[in-house]
């Protein structure tokens, strides 16, 4: 139709398309500063209400930064509440210890697997299935861990506690597997066709070209999907909330029940009284989950555009 | 939350089923984790009864429903814990009143042993001794020769602060206690750990069993059963309360009173807690 007259109808057309334009951008970046404004507001909430902690005399003098450390003990309710932090940070740090020890050998070799040997078929079911870990909400995971890992591992070790940081940290592992990764599988897959051919011309085997040539090349890109794993199981909740038992033990094994940082946020923060000490101490724990993922996530981002670079440069 | 969402659910569903003929406001009950099936029980008799009247129930927790209360988003909050004095102060600093405290029902508390556990009775001093751990292994107190595995609920629950003001008198459990979300997950863990105990509301009591209670080292033991929650025998006992802003009038007041009842108090046992 507008090949018959085209004329003054491409002007008017040309007119309309380009206010479309116009309001299609316009919306757009509507959408991507409501969710920049929507994060930034998350933000200044959650360390507002973190504040009298530092701020708030009459909150001081229940709890202050000082008084995280006093005492080894967390009883947040009673006559005297005690806001120790060292159960809760060493329950947070046993339990990802454990999940990246087990989750990143698993996840790199798979990706090592799928980049590097597997047939071009297998992989693209493998890549996949694994991906398909992540959609898993963790609720059921949590699930699996509380009724079936919990009993498989105190068949296996003995411990006297069914429900420990051995059991959460496996069981959050299995969550952070699928973010290692894909990430992993893509630096890895990232690195040029070249530099494999020249090494397997000089006469390396595949495996020595994986362990020696492939893997160094990707290694940030690696080393930034480990990290990402790492931000995700600091943050993790329901997986711990429902798998470690919750109970704030200061001890040095994994067989021993742990209480992590964001378990003892969902866990307490629906009946304190808002505005309490015990609230804005939940809060500051949030603050606290909140700046170690970012620094992570930072240095993540640091490690992916280290990737990028050296590899635009070969 | 997923109860919370299905109440929600259930009071959308209301909504759209309820003749438009009756005058009255929807009443809203929010409140206790521990109480709101109670609450669903009385507001689905209750609205069959009084067609027309909605009550909208969720849970939350007895704190957040008393936050609701002070804020004026619920007409009646549902509690497992009394009102603590900041609570009431609050109240008092935007209602001029210290609220209204209704109790509904009692609530025996269980104390749970695993099937297998052949410990039938612990005196109140050997539960406190156990749950401050300092008893930690079963023999200490009449079991096999094994350590002890405490469970509890989450220091947020009413439950908690119950067991905590009437066993420990006030003192701190040990960090040993692993803390899980809900009773039902305390009877789920208790059932699976041969060398568990733990504690929660009676009417959850299923796959586990009571262990009976003494007052002290010479009293006879003593299950919680209805008649030794409702005549006072069995020690661990509490009341479930309704909180309002003030004294009840108009359809609250029909509510409250029909909660009261002979046919409220019927709907108490039905659920697995005790009547007035």
């Amino acid at each position: 139709m507008s090949t018959i007259r085209p004329g003054i109808d491409s002007v008017a057309r040309r007119r309309i398309q380009r206010v479309r334009e116009g309001v299609i951008e316009w919306a757009l970046r509507t959408c991507a500063f409501a969710a920049v404004a929507g994060l930034l507001l998350i933000i200044l909430f959650v360390f507002r209400e973190a504040l009298p902690i530092l701020r708030d005399p009459a909150t001081q003098k229940e709890a202050s930064l000082a008084g995280f450390f006093a005492t080894p003990l967390w009883q947040p309710v009673g006559d005297v509440p005690k806001y120790g932090l060292v159960p809760l940070l060493l329950g947070t740090l046993k339990v990802v210890v454990v999940a990246m020890l087990f989750a990143t050998p698993l996840a790199v070799l798979a990706a090592v697997f799928s980049s590097e040997f597997a047939s071009p078929r297998l992989r693209e079911a493998l890549k996949p299935v694994i991906e398909i870990l992540a959609g898993i909400p963790s609720v059921v995971m949590g699930f699996f861990a509380l009724m079936v890992l919990a009993s498989w591992l105190q068949a296996v070790t003995g411990s006297s506690m069914r429900l420990n940081a051995l059991n959460a940290g496996i069981a959050l592992g299995l969550g952070v597997i699928p973010t290692v990764f894909t990430v992993a599988e893509d630096a890895l897959r990232a690195v040029p066709k070249s530099y494999r051919e020249a090494s397997l011309a000089l006469g390396a085997s595949p495996w020595q070209t994986a362990w020696t040539v492939s893997l160094p090349a990707a290694s940030a890109g690696v080393g930034a999907g480990v990290l990402l794993g790492l931000a995700r199981a600091v943050g993790e909740t329901m997986i711990v909330l429902m798998a470690s038992g919750n109970a704030a033990i200061t001890s040095a094994t994994v067989f021993d029940s742990v209480r992590t940082l964001s378990a003892s946020i969902a866990a307490e923060l629906a009946e304190v009284v808002v505005g309490s000490p015990h609230y804005s101490v939940l809060f500051f724990l949030g603050a606290l989950l909140f700046l170690v993922t970012f620094v992570i996530n930072v240095v993540a981002g640091v490690f992916v555009e280290r990737l990028r670079r050296r590899l635009a440069g070969a | 939350m997923k109860r919370l969402l299905l109440s929600s659910l259930v009071a959308i569903a209301t909504l759209g089923t309820a003749p438009a003929s009756h005058a009255g406001r929807p009443i809203a009950v929010k409140g206790s984790d521990t109480m709101v099936i109670l609450g669903q029980r009385w507001a689905e008799q209750y609205m069959n009864q009084v067609p027309g009247q909605i009550v909208m129930v969720t849970g939350g927790g007895s704190g957040t429903g008393i936050a609701a209360l002070i804020n004026g988003t619920t007409d009646i909050c549902q509690s497992s814990r009394p009102m603590k004095s900041d609570e009431k102060l609050k109240l008092r600093d935007r209602y001029q009143t210290l609220g209204q405290e209704i109790a509904v029902a009692k609530d025996g508390l269980s104390v749970y042993l695993a099937e297998s556990n052949p410990v039938q009775q612990l005196s109140l001093d050997q539960l406190r001794a156990i749950y401050q751990g300092q008893v930690t292994n079963w023999k200490q107190v009449g079991g096999k020769d094994a350590t002890i595995v405490l469970y509890g609920r989450e220091n947020s629950s009413g439950t908690y602060v119950f067991f905590k003001d009437n066993v420990l008198g006030g003192r701190d459990f040990s960090p040993r206690v692993q803390t899980l979300p809900g009773t039902a997950a305390v009877v789920n863990a208790v059932a699976k750990d041969p060398n568990g105990i733990g504690y929660g509301g009676a009417a959850y009591a299923k796959g586990v069993r009571d262990c009976g209670i003494k007052k002290d080292a010479k009293s006879p033991a003593i299950l919680p059963t209805a008649a030794t929650v409702k005549d006072g025998s069995y020690p661990l006992w509490r009341h479930l309360y309704f909180y309002l802003r003030k004294k009840p009038e108009g359809d609250t007041k029909k509510f409250v009173d029909w909660v009261l009842s002979p046919a409220g108090q019927q709907i108490v046992i039905q659920v697995g807690y005790f009547p007035l």
